[in-house]
């Protein structure tokens, strides 16, 4: 035999024996399995280590206990590629024998994960993306989402520019989904004219170009969903092109996790969000400040959803009483959970898509030389998503 | 030629036949019969331990095997590296996804449209990437395939970045029998062996000798008649409309279709499996495949920086040895490297 | 409209500068020593980190970026003794392998050290400002800078090349590699200084787009490929081919992106040519090279020495 063929028959055979040690673990009954999948290599493993980190954070606080049972929390990483995704997720649901899935980041992954996890029984908390089709007519009795659906975020800003009576506003995303949906939900509660729609390449460098079309064309104000990277790229060049006066709104494009990176070049720009550090509410003071003792760092948006995720499973196994096995009884417990979210109000809908206010925050620099987001006004109050009505559950 | 006189059926390139320790041809031959009676009991083993998530691991490991497989036959037969290789996978892909979208689910009608989209796609973009050589084939080819992802993505009338959610798997002639894990992996397993055949076959026939004579001396091979171009094209077509298959299968086995499947990096991925398993060898691209998803999985385990694991290993693998993982395993059997 | 036009294609011709300094140490290194090196936008990545944390410690960009400079270089040098000097004989698929593991292995080291929050580099406050070109047409001045610097490199460069022993062996070893080394040179220590050289022009690039652009562990993936394509249309090995090419992506993406819809827009109805115009606008530069390459296989200045 060759020593190639040694090799594969090794590796094989090592492949069989982590298995096994996997199948057996899983007979120990009493205990609340949890996995976690969450982008946590590449460019955007930060918004990853936020929710992982944040989930953490509860599942401490709760003395790892979730509803008394003890839990076993594995972490996974979908490296932000939907087919890693799923099979992360069926190694989770198939091997590890989950109960509950929570994560991911992005919409591609999560559209992806969605039947894998919940046709397996388990339970699918999503804490970050929400889709269109998934709070509408591709609802599932298994997934719940913690965060908001993805048009709403941007509706905010949509809806703050048509108060203000801006006239005029340019409107700037990616050249994808998640990007035509965000200018979609802008123009949802905004009135007024889309002076240009601008679609960029993603993951593009240089905005220069757009910034120099936008300053000639002099809008009302300017509207950005531009995430990661781009964001940076773009908030840090935006003065410099001779924007400094246009009020920018955004969303997803300044906050906790670009701010380290952009710093005073974002002060005073403003985002629609669910969730600000400093929100006046007992919960968020002790959330903020002990996630910042723990982590070093201003907890963004993806931390406060994660975090409710856990707070949403230990509220519903409360309910049930540690039952993990009577699944409609537990869907049931986790639709009517009670617990209160550093956010403020909140509560799922009969899409399992959270009913929430929204608010329009602005970035500010901290008495301890942090730049986080800062609550300004309320724009919705329990604010219910606009494909509910199509979902039939 | 003097490639004649390579056996005619051994899973061996010119390039292994250089090393002083040559294997009778009965050891030879039995290296894919072990490799592919390994992977057929893939099954019992994920019976034997109750865990089914193997076998998800295991077809994972098969697709990206047959997708590296025919990246194999362009890039160490024809030394014709294609960075943009990812393409054919997604356009596999989405043949299942889009023609599913309209309800049809025939996994035939689904092969023929992915076979034919493939095929088209790797005759209009090979006709004009052949022009160049070398590292210019290389950016061609990732020009051509970052087009096709930026199509993709742009296309919003099938998910564009969020891709497609399939209903459920193909069918074949009405039957569901995909459905199973078991059945797909026994199909992707089939496959992968008829592709195997398939190369066999190619590379030991007069094309293959062509070919790689093409690959060794181009210039001779133009001197004694043969125009490299046809035949390079040839294999490059073949090449795409096998990755295409893989890309079928790998919407199968996942139930979702998004352009995530098509990016560089993705194609720089299966260049990384050929060379790790070893260019010009028949199995090597199927270890290579094997090793590197297995590598991905285990890894994971370890810590959240398991990339920089990876990354030691590719480079030690490249510095220890000539011609990957299989000219590691000859020279760990003492044979000579050089 | 004309304005317009002026600033977008100083926009393109800057951009293209930043191309530039990152693909001169590229093709440097792929002419004369025939490695392709997969890492060299990781040198990019790492010369904005270092910029990014001496800028940071020193209070100023400028002494930031000044001892950055030779850190990227010593880097350079220390990763050509430990992994690329091994690999100069290899095949190009080994090298593919090697420096795609060398990217992983860096990228995640730069994770380690710095965290995956992206880093911020102030901009220096006597550059913060615009300046007035002509009539209406205002522009950054630390995009002026960008170009400022860029030039001075591809004369640096050019003169260097043309005029110096160091360039004479490197328009040698980039055509007759095995000529020079037969007559005595060193070519290990030639090497070894292209390499640093090479680098530290990556290291510089990435300290000068530090202050606009995002400084996280993704970075030099993303200008990894800009790179390759501009090396290729230039022709590899050229540096005046690198150098033109970069322009021309610039120009090319720049205008093309904002321009493109407008032409469009007189062939196609608005909606149709709106949905063109984004499909085509991250092609154009594939498009771009595809057509180079058809046209021109060996790209736009072939460097002589037949193989090559």
């Amino acid at each position: 035999m060759s020593k190639m063929t040694k090799l594969a028959l090794a590796l094989l055979t090592a492949t069989a024996l982590t298995g096994a040690a996997h199948a057996q673990d899983k007979a120990q009954d009493k205990k609340v399995k949890i996995g976690l999948i969450y982008t946590l290599s590449g460019p955007s493993a930060l918004l990853g280590e936020q929710s992982r980190d944040a989930f953490l954070l509860a599942a401490e606080k709760l003395g790892n206990k979730f509803g008394g049972l003890d839990a076993e929390i594995i972490i996974q990483d979908d490296e932000q590629k939907p087919d890693i995704g799923v099979s992360k997720a069926q190694q989770l649901v198939e091997r590890d024998q989950v109960d509950f899935v929570v994560g991911p980041i992005f919409s591609n992954v999560l559209n992806a994960i969605v039947k894998p996890v919940t046709a397996s029984g388990a339970f699918l908390i999503s804490t970050n993306a929400g889709t269109s089709n998934l709070a509408g007519k591709d609802c599932n009795a298994n997934l719940f989402v913690t965060s908001y659906q993805n048009d709403q975020m941007h509706e905010v800003s949509g809806k703050y520019a048509e108060t203000q009576g801006y006239k005029r506003v340019v409107l700037i995303a990616p050249n994808y989904q998640a990007g035509k949906d965000a200018l979609a939900g802008f123009k949802h509660s905004y009135k007024g004219e889309a002076a240009q729609e601008l679609y960029v390449p993603l993951g593009q460098l240089d905005f220069s170009a757009e910034l120099a079309q936008i300053a000639a064309d002099a809008p009302d104000a300017v509207y950005a969903f531009l995430p990661g990277g781009m964001g940076v790229n773009f908030v840090k060049q935006y003065r410099q092109a001779g924007l400094e006066a246009t009020p920018f709104l955004s969303a997803f494009t300044v906050d906790e996790t670009t701010l380290p990176a952009q710093q005073d070049a974002a002060l005073g720009f403003m985002a629609g969000s669910n969730w600000a550090p400093d929100l006046d509410t007992p919960e968020a003071r002790a959330f903020t400040t002990a996630y910042e003792a723990k982590y070093k760092r201003v907890p963004a948006t993806y931390a406060v959803q994660a975090y409710d995720a856990a707070m949403l499973i230990d509220a519903a196994l409360k309910k049930t009483g540690g039952n993990l096995e009577d699944k409609d009884a537990l869907r049931q417990a986790m639709k009517t959970a009670e617990f209160t979210s550093p956010r403020g109000q909140f509560a799922l809908g009969d899409n399992h898509f959270p009913i929430q206010d929204f608010y329009l925050t602005k970035v500010v620099k901290r008495a301890d030389g942090q730049f986080a987001t800062s609550y300004v006004e309320t724009i919705f109050d329990d604010y219910k998503d606009n494909y509910a009505s199509e979902c039939k559950m | 030629m003097s490639e004649a006189a390579t056996p005619s059926l051994g899973p061996v390139s010119s390039s292994v036949i250089d090393a002083p320790h040559v294997r009778p041809p009965l050891l030879a031959q039995s290296a894919p019969w072990l490799i592919f009676g390994l992977f057929a009991a893939v099954p019992l083993l994920a019976l034997a331990t109750g865990d089914s998530f193997i076998l998800v691991v295991a077809t994972r490991m098969l697709i990206f095997a047959l997708a590296a497989l025919s990246l194999n036959l362009i890039m160490g037969y024809g030394a014709l590296v294609s960075f943009g290789h990812a393409a054919y996978i997604g356009i596999g892909a989405y043949a299942v996804g889009i023609l599913s979208s309209y309800g049809i689910n025939d996994l035939l009608l689904q092969i023929a449209a992915a076979l034919a989209a493939s095929g088209l796609f790797a005759l209009v973009t090979g006709y004009l990437s052949l022009r160049t050589s070398g590292v210019y084939f290389i950016m061609i080819t990732l020009a051509f395939g970052q087009m096709a992802f930026f199509f993709m993505v742009s296309l919003s009338a099938f998910g564009g970045d969020d891709g497609i959610s399939l209903s459920g798997r193909s069918t074949l002639f009405g039957a569901d029998l995909l459905r199973s894990n078991l059945v797909l992996f026994y199909g992707v397993l089939g496959v992968l062996a008829a592709a195997f055949l398939l190369m066999r076959m190619l590379v030991a026939s007069r094309f293959g000798r062509v070919l790689r004579g093409t690959r060794d001396n181009p210039t001779r091979m133009r001197a004694i008649g043969f125009s490299p171009f046809s035949f390079q094209l040839t294999a490059y077509v073949i090449a795409g409309m096998i990755a295409a298959l893989a890309g079928v299968l790998l919407a199968n086995q996942v139930q979702f279709v998004s352009p995530a499947y098509m990016t560089w990096a993705r194609s720089g991925e299966l260049i990384v499996m050929v060379v790790l398993g070893g260019m010009g060898t028949l199995l090597g691209p199927i270890i290579g495949a094997t090793v590197f998803i297995l590598l991905e999985d285990v890894l994971a385990h370890f810590s959240e920086h398991w990339k920089l694991g990876l990354g030691l290993i590719l480079v030690l693998v490249v510095l220890g040895s000539r011609d990957g993982m299989s000219g590691l395993a000859r020279r760990l059997r003492g044979g000579s490297d050089v | 409209m004309l304005n317009l036009f002026l600033l977008q294609s100083l926009n393109g011709i800057q951009f293209g500068i930043l191309l530039f300094l990152v693909a001169a140490g590229l093709t440097l290194i792929f002419g004369v020593m025939d490695l392709i090196n997969l890492a060299h936008g990781v040198l990019y990545m790492i010369g904005a980190y270092l910029t990014a944390a001496f800028a940071a410690m020193t209070g100023s960009f400028a002494y930031g970026i000044l001892i950055a400079l030779p850190a990227t270089l010593a880097i350079g040098i220390a990763l050509e003794v430990l992994v690329f000097r091994r690999l100069y004989d290899r095949s190009h698929l080994d090298q593919v392998l090697a420096t795609f593991g060398l990217i992983l292995i860096l990228n995640e080291t730069v994770k380690i050290i710095w965290g995956s929050a992206p880093l911020s580099v102030p901009m220096p406050e006597a550059f913060s400002g615009s300046i007035q070109l002509m009539g209406n047409l205002r522009y950054p001045t630390f995009r002026i800078l960008i170009i400022a610097a860029g030039l001075a490199t591809a004369l640096g460069l050019y003169f260097m090349v043309n005029h110096t022993r160091l360039g004479m062996l490197l328009r040698a070893g980039a055509t007759h590699g095995a000529m020079v080394s037969a007559l005595g040179v060193n070519i290990r220590r030639l090497f070894m200084i292209v390499f640093g050289l090479g680098a530290m022009l990556a290291g510089f690039a990435g300290g000068m787009v530090a202050p606009i652009l995002s400084v996280d562990p993704g970075m030099g993936d993303s200008i990894l490929i800009l790179t390759f394509v501009v090396i290729v249309i230039g022709g590899v090995g050229s540096v005046r081919g690198a150098f033109v090419a970069a322009i021309l992506v610039g120009l090319v993406d720049t205008l093309g992106r904002s321009f493109g819809p407008m032409l469009l827009r007189n062939l196609l109805d608005p909606a149709a040519a709106a949905q063109m115009g984004r499909t085509l606008a991250p092609m154009l530069v594939y498009i771009l090279m595809a057509a180079v390459l058809y046209l021109r296989p060996t790209g736009l200045f072939p460097m002589g020495g037949g193989t090559r």
